[in-house]
């Protein structure tokens, strides 16, 4: 099984802020809002952890 | 001066005393936790937590499968390098799936392929998630958590 970097580091943080938000927060509106938070926090992290290394390469 | 001291550990003491009660040990704060690191979930949906422990099961070994079948690495019981001791360590918390993979000789690691290191780190990464998981289902049993 070949994935790209891109879609592995989005599967790798759907799935971890889907454990985050069910066990650190006590509700359940609580844990969907937290969840969500984590996931665009991964991505936009991964993106600009790309960016990042661009600069640095270029 | 000794009697102050032996009086502000005294107070320290009491004040933590106070904060956090100590927790009865019941079948449910030992059994849930076990099983919740055995079988992903499992320690949620004992205590009837039927979606969160689906969710959490879904999560944990659709990681650890995805890592396999990027061809990652499951580490064995080493005393080599201290991040192949801590991928073990990690790996660990996988429990039962951990457990199969090493019975049935899964997880050799591919070295020449790319995606063989994004598997073993999904491999290690659903490990500690389950090790979270497991708490989770502690907390829970205590009564800390709805």
């Amino acid at each position: 099984m070949t994935l790209s970097h891109f879609s592995a580091a989005v599967i790798f943080a759907f799935f971890a802020s889907i454990v985050f938000g069910i066990t650190q927060r006590s509700e359940r509106r609580e844990m969907i809002k937290y969840g969500a938070k984590c996931f665009v926090f991964f991505v936009v992290g991964t993106i600009a952890a790309g960016w990042v290394m661009w600069i640095l390469r270029h | 001066m000794a009697k102050d001291k032996t009086n502000v550990a005294e107070s320290s003491t009491a004040k933590s005393a106070a904060k956090a009660p100590p927790q009865p040990i019941t079948m449910m704060s030992v059994v849930a936790p076990a099983l919740g690191w055995l079988v992903p979930g499992a320690g949620h949906l004992i205590q009837k937590r039927w979606g969160r422990g689906l969710l959490l099961m879904l999560s944990v070994v659709a990681m650890f499968v995805l890592g396999v079948l990027m061809e990652g690495r499951v580490y064995a019981f080493n005393t080599g390098d201290i991040l192949d001791m801590l991928g073990f360590v990690g790996d660990l918390g996988a429990g039962g799936l951990y457990i199969v993979a090493r019975a049935l000789g899964i997880g050799i690691g591919a070295i020449n392929l790319a995606t063989a290191d994004y598997g073993t780190k999904y491999i290690i990464v659903s490990g500690l998630l389950n090790i979270i998981s497991a708490v989770d289902a502690y907390d829970i049993a205590i009564g800390k958590k709805p």
